[in-house]
């Protein structure tokens, strides 16, 4: 089961909280409300139709353009997404799952985005929820234990974020 | 409750021991490069295992997005290392995906070769580098000797014998010499035979059955729920292959190959050579079965060099014309994962419409598969998970990218 017959199916089942598709695209993909992600995960692992038992991996983009005259032909409004690629291994199918993200919490600088984790669903989601956290800076919600997994606990700053600026100096290091 | 005196609980309190953090790694021969692994010790027992990683993080996807995908191969090298050419291969092919490009018949089995080429050296450092955590050198001695001789073959197609860069979106820098199938053929037949001095040393030896047989048991369930791809997953009795089942563009190269996956179906392996039987100790999804996996995997490789050199002889076409350095991207987006020797390996490209990446993604299959150890380990022996991890086969090259 794929494309418009799944995305029928969960628009019957989540109204509107299904926000959004994209069915033309190479890896068609389907838009879900920040607050109603833990649900329709636990239905797309649970029903026996679905299956979908293997989370592939969890992807920070952050989509913005520190250029100013740039920006002004960039051709999307500064956002970050997160990407859930999930597969059947019994179904043999694959599914592409989008969060959309404000890129800073209530657009204060400094505070992170926040989305709820998955990590009850899939185990896998733990170590790849901190990644994401690490690099792109988004905040899982319910994760059990979010650290930073590849960049040292005292790192400044989210590295894949495009506004991110290299430090100058770390523990007597010289950086730029 | 009994109170009598062999009451475990009575037993414990006379040869109590201090819980103890015993630190493993980072630089600890057995961990495979720069894994720091801490250990919570009840005497010999294992209570708790907190992996930490990133110590060779290098920044590859910052790095993606940055330069072109055809100068991004050569990061691509240094993730999986002992395995460079199926990550080539991994992120030529994901672009090819995002800008429709098809490559010709020739190139397909090209690339047939020298990605099963590949899994065999790396299947062979794994096997090596097993019987180094378990304590046995000379396995190790006899795995290289062979690899030795792949790497010679690359060299002689490519130049190089680590990172090679070999396979890029578009097919392949360069064809194949003269003579290199005669030579590659050569080396098959004389590689087939040794398979079995591997089972001898390894595989079968009462002491690596002792030390691998019903450790580390993991069930299909647990390992779907981590994520475990790869021989890891198929050691667990879960019959799913990229190879077979992936998405089209990555099954297409091996349309008409007759390969059958390795993995206990119904209680058996498959039957196609004469294989080491199973022993009794060993539990499916333990240490020894995701050990057998690979070797097996191994004669199935070798299988599929043999027709791949036959149909690569008769294809027509070229072997795949690079594409332009800085050929722009079409805008939009491509995930797509490759059966690699460790796991599925998963690449994932944004663009805006430039010849540069929006984003660069890689998912790694040790990522995933060593995320799982902390379950694995628990309530087990300190010298047993040396066993444990090592029969995950991680490369930490990958795990950090």
């Amino acid at each position: 089961m794929a494309g418009q017959s799944l995305l029928d199916r969960l628009k019957a089942k989540f109204g509107n909280k299904i926000s959004g598709s994209n069915l033309q695209a190479i890896d068609p993909w389907i838009e879900v409300a920040p607050a109603a992600l833990v649900e329709v995960c636990q239905y797309l692992k649970n029903d026996p139709d679905l299956q979908f038992n293997l989370l592939n991996c969890i992807s920070g983009v952050d989509y913005f353009e520190p250029d100013p005259k740039k920006a002004a032909k960039a051709g999307f409004e500064p956002h970050t997404e997160v990407v859930y690629h999930l597969s059947s291994v019994t179904k043999k199918h694959s599914l592409v799952l989008k969060v959309m993200l404000p890129r800073w919490k209530d657009d204060q600088p400094g505070e992170l985005p926040e989305v709820p984790s998955v990590a009850g669903v899939w185990r896998t989601a733990d170590w790849h929820e901190r990644e994401v956290f690490d690099l792109s800076g988004i905040k899982f919600v319910g994760h059990p234990d979010l650290r930073r997994i590849l960049c040292p606990e005292d790192w400044e700053g989210y590295p894949l974020r495009k506004d991110y600026e290299m430090p100058l100096e770390y523990h007597g290091m010289r950086g730029r | 409750m009994s109170t009598a005196l062999d009451d475990p609980r009575i037993v414990e309190f006379d040869v109590r021991t201090d819980e103890m953090l015993v630190n493993m790694g980072p630089q600890h021969p057995s961990t495979h490069g720069v894994l720091r692994l801490v250990l919570r010790t009840d005497g010999e027992i294992v209570s708790e295992v907190t992996p930490h990683i990133g110590y060779l993080h290098r920044c590859a996807e910052k790095i993606g997005e940055n330069l072109t995908p055809r100068q991004w191969i050569p990061y691509t090298d240094r993730m999986d290392y002992l395995a460079a050419m199926n990550m080539n291969l991994g992120w030529s092919l994901v672009v090819e995906k995002l800008i429709n490009h098809q490559i010709s018949d020739k190139a397909r089995h090209l690339r047939v070769i020298i990605a099963e080429m590949q899994r065999i050296a790396s299947h062979l450092v794994g096997m090596g580098a097993y019987g180094l955590d378990l304590g046995t050198f000379s396995p190790f001695l006899y795995a290289f000797r062979e690899r030795e001789k792949i790497l010679d073959l690359f060299e002689e197609a490519c130049g190089a014998r680590l990172t090679y860069s070999y396979l890029t979106p578009g097919g392949a820098t360069a064809d194949l010499p003269r003579g290199w199938l005669q030579k590659c053929s050569a080396f098959l037949d004389q590689f087939e035979p040794i398979i079995q001095e591997y089972h001898a040393l390894l595989t079968t030896n009462a002491i690596f059955i002792k030390r691998t047989a019903n450790i580390g048991n993991m069930s299909a369930e647990m390992a779907l729920d981590y994520g475990c791809t790869g021989p890891v997953l198929r050691g667990s009795g879960v019959d799913y292959d990229l190879r077979r089942d992936g998405e089209e563009r990555y099954t297409e190269m091996y349309d008409g190959y007759a390969f059958e996956v390795i993995c206990q179906r119904n209680g058996h392996y498959p039957k196609d050579h004469d294989y080491p039987p199973v022993p009794q100790e060993a539990v499916l999804g333990d240490c020894w079965h995701r050990f057998y996996v690979r070797m097996l995997e191994v004669v199935q490789s070798v299988d599929i060099v043999r027709q791949a050199i036959e149909r690569y002889s008769t294809a027509t076409g070229d072997w795949g014309t690079p594409i332009k350095l800085t050929q722009k991207l079409p805008k939009g987006e491509a995930y797509m994962e490759t059966e690699c020797p460790r796991g599925q390996m998963g690449f994932y490209i944004v663009s805006d419409g430039n010849s540069i990446p929006w984003r660069a993604r890689a998912r790694s299959s040790c990522f995933c598969n060593l995320s799982v150890t902390h379950a694995l380990c628990r309530g087990c022996l300190i010298a047993d998970v040396p066993a444990i991890v090592g029969s995950l086969d991680i490369v930490m090259g990958e795990i950090d990218r």
